[in-house]
């Protein structure tokens, strides 16, 4: 990290993809043409464009993408609303990387990997996935299950459909039925106790707060513990290094000691979030 | 040891402004006293302490973080610092001076913020010891010697002048260049004035508060008292405990364009505020309860659970004389300390 944390990178978008009518995926490089800095999975970013604002990213990429970051971003605000009018080659700020990422070189190395996400909140979960693939010999058994409103709101529909399921399980469903779908229909909470998955793995899951509360009950009543369930949490953010207050819950700041929490941790936390 | 008699405060002030900037504590309206510069003719405020806190002058209230120019595609970044200037602060209290250390530890602590470090640097703090704490003044609950403040100087008053004693290179360096308005003293008398002082603050009414009560690891205790409902019933948000705070740290980033380039300025924010936490999705404290919970849990648990026990709260009363609704640290300590339910 520069130890001017509040001096950011200027960073070029070479590259955009529209995922889902309200998700893009920008991919940015510092103006040397090199990947703005090395982060790992779960970890994020200060994107910002000047005079409109700066939130908190996660960074969509793998570690193992060696000469750009990624953020896949939603519209659904004043910045996010700018970031989907930006055209490639066009000029943002980043800063970061910030927190603590998810223990894919420890606690995750060797287990069976069950990745529970739902609409936008693939988006942190695909560094993830995208590092498990790239380093495959070094995690077992991967199941992932997916859900969106609409098969057009599945972000990386394509990606998935075509390379993902070549090395690992993939679930998807779709919250209601449609003509041009002939897979899962229904909630992800719902799919989750009815695939019940082996007890024997680590859960990864992301998405609304509504979904996690549902897959979290679901999975604790098919027999998983807290220990066993990581998730990434959002809070609003300002400064990024635990500094500005602002998404400080219970003695924790999200941005320094999350987002990836594992759910005993989160048990210790005041319900504040 | 060294001894300045009051009335050569003034000549001492002259050498020094010589040597650096310096903010001396004025009468205001209203017995509102603040910080100032020191020019030949300022009277120093006779106050026990300034309406604001000292924190300004290391964490002002505004600041300009970051400039960019932006030409059709391209972006630039202006870094707007210049060099801080040498400058130190006489009169800090004992409240205050500790109030520095409780800062460092946020802004200080890896990844160093290098806007605050570089004024730290730059800052000299000359605290003075308070030969009579006020009756709103609770620091010694906190361990907090109003009688040896801490500072790079220390002033130990004694009615008819000061024993002056540096604590840091710094301060030692500072002294150093300015001998010849001081007179050479034993230290037998900075002693009588400690104690003199230490007399009244021993007995201050809120000197010892129930704080066993408070501390790391006491959030399942604390954080779900029905208590917290009443004793936020009444307020308006308005946030000022947390400016005149010396240990409110909270801030807000903003951009600001002003035609010629885009300003990105930090300025001072509170937990009060009901849209601190708001997001696009929703806010996690919706009522004025949890914003309210979430200042006074911070100090007196959250913050001491990350800095070895210390509480984020120094004692200096100024919350208590600023809140339009008499609500305070003090009554939230004492409310929550009696047992809620002696079932
Ligand atoms: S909480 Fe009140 S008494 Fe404590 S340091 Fe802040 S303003 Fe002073
Ligand atoms: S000063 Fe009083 S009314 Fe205003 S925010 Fe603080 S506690 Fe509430
Ligand atoms: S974003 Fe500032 S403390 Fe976390």
């Amino acid at each position: 990290m520069n130890p001017e944390t509040m001096l950011p990178a200027i960073c070029t978008v070479t590259e955009i993809r529209t995922d889902t009518p309200d998700v893009k995926t920008f991919r940015v490089v510092s103006r040397d043409g090199k990947k703005p800095f090395e982060h790992l999975p779960g970890q994020c970013a200060m994107v910002s464009l000047p005079g409109i604002g700066e939130a908190m990213f996660s960074v969509t990429s793998s570690p193992t993408d060696l000469e750009w970051l990624e953020f896949s971003i939603k519209k659904c605000g004043h910045l996010t609303e700018w970031l989907h009018m930006l055209e490639p080659g066009m000029e943002v700020t980043v800063r970061g990387p910030y927190g603590r990422p998810f223990p894919v070189d420890d606690e995750l190395l060797h287990k069976n990997l069950l990745f529970i996400a739902g609409g936008i909140g693939l988006a942190p979960l695909r560094s993830v996935i995208r590092y498990v693939r790239a380093k495959r010999e070094n995690y077992g058994n991967v199941e992932i299950i997916y859900g969106a409103r609409s098969k057009a709101d599945l972000v990386d529909y394509d990606e998935i459909t075509t390379e993902w399921t070549r090395d690992m399980n993939v679930h998807l469903t779709i919250d209601r039925a449609e003509d041009a779908w002939d897979g899962h229909v229904g909630f992800v909470p719902n799919y989750v106790k009815e695939l019940s998955p082996s007890l024997d793995s680590v859960a990864l899951v992301c998405g609304p707060p509504i979904m996690i509360k549902f897959t979290v009950q679901g999975l604790t009543e098919l027999g998983f513990r807290p220990e066993q369930i990581y998730t990434t949490m959002e809070l609003r953010m300002k400064c990024g290094v635990g500094k500005c207050g602002r998404c400080n819950i219970g003695a924790k700041y999200v941005c320094k000691d999350g987002p990836v929490f594992r759910f005993d941790e989160l048990g210790e936390l005041p319900d504040e979030y | 040891m060294k001894y300045l008699p009051t009335a050569r405060l003034d000549r001492f002030l002259e050498d020094a402004a010589k040597l650096r900037k310096i903010y001396v504590p004025v009468d205001g309206e209203q017995n509102r006293a603040a910080y100032r510069l020191w020019m030949p003719g300022t009277v120093v405020s006779k106050a026990l302490n300034t309406t604001r806190s000292a924190k300004d002058f290391f964490f002002p209230q505004t600041e300009n973080l970051v400039g960019f120019r932006r030409t059709e595609k391209k972006l630039e970044i202006v870094d707007p610092r210049r060099e801080t200037e040498d400058f130190a602060v006489f009169g800090v209290r004992a409240c205050d001076a500790r109030s520095f250390s409780i800062l460092d530890k946020v802004f200080l602590s890896d990844p160093a913020d290098t806007y605050y470090a570089n004024r730290r640097a730059h800052g000299l703090v000359l605290s003075v010891s308070c030969r009579r704490p006020a009756e709103t003044c609770f620091c010694t609950a906190f361990g907090i010697d109003p009688s040896a403040p801490e500072g790079d100087v220390t002033f130990t008053d004694d009615g008819e002048g000061y024993y002056v004693r540096a604590n840091s290179e710094k301060g030692e360096a500072f002294l150093e260049s300015l001998s010849g308005v001081f007179d050479e003293a034993d230290e037998a008398g900075e002693k009588e004035a400690r104690a003199q002082t230490k007399r009244i603050a021993d007995r201050l009414p809120l000197g010892t508060l129930p704080l066993e009560k408070f501390g790391g690891g006491k959030t399942k205790d604390l954080f779900d008292r029905p208590e917290w409902s009443s004793l936020s019933e009444s307020c308006i948000g308005c946030g000022t405990c947390t400016f005149v705070c010396p240990t409110c740290q909270c801030y807000d980033i903003r951009d600001f364009d002003t035609g010629r380039e885009v300003r990105r300025f930090r300025c001072w924010d509170s937990c009060m505020y009901s849209d601190f936490t708001k997001m696009a999705g929703g806010n996690p404290r919706l009522t004025q309860k949890e914003r309210f919970r979430q200042r006074f849990m911070h100090k007196l648990v959250y913050f001491p659970e990350n800095n070895g026990g210390e509480f984020g709260c120094v004692g200096c009363g100024r919350c208590l004389r600023a809140c339009p609704i008499g609500m305070n640290i003090v009554k939230v300590l004492k409310t929550l300390a009696e047992d809620g339910n002696e079932s």
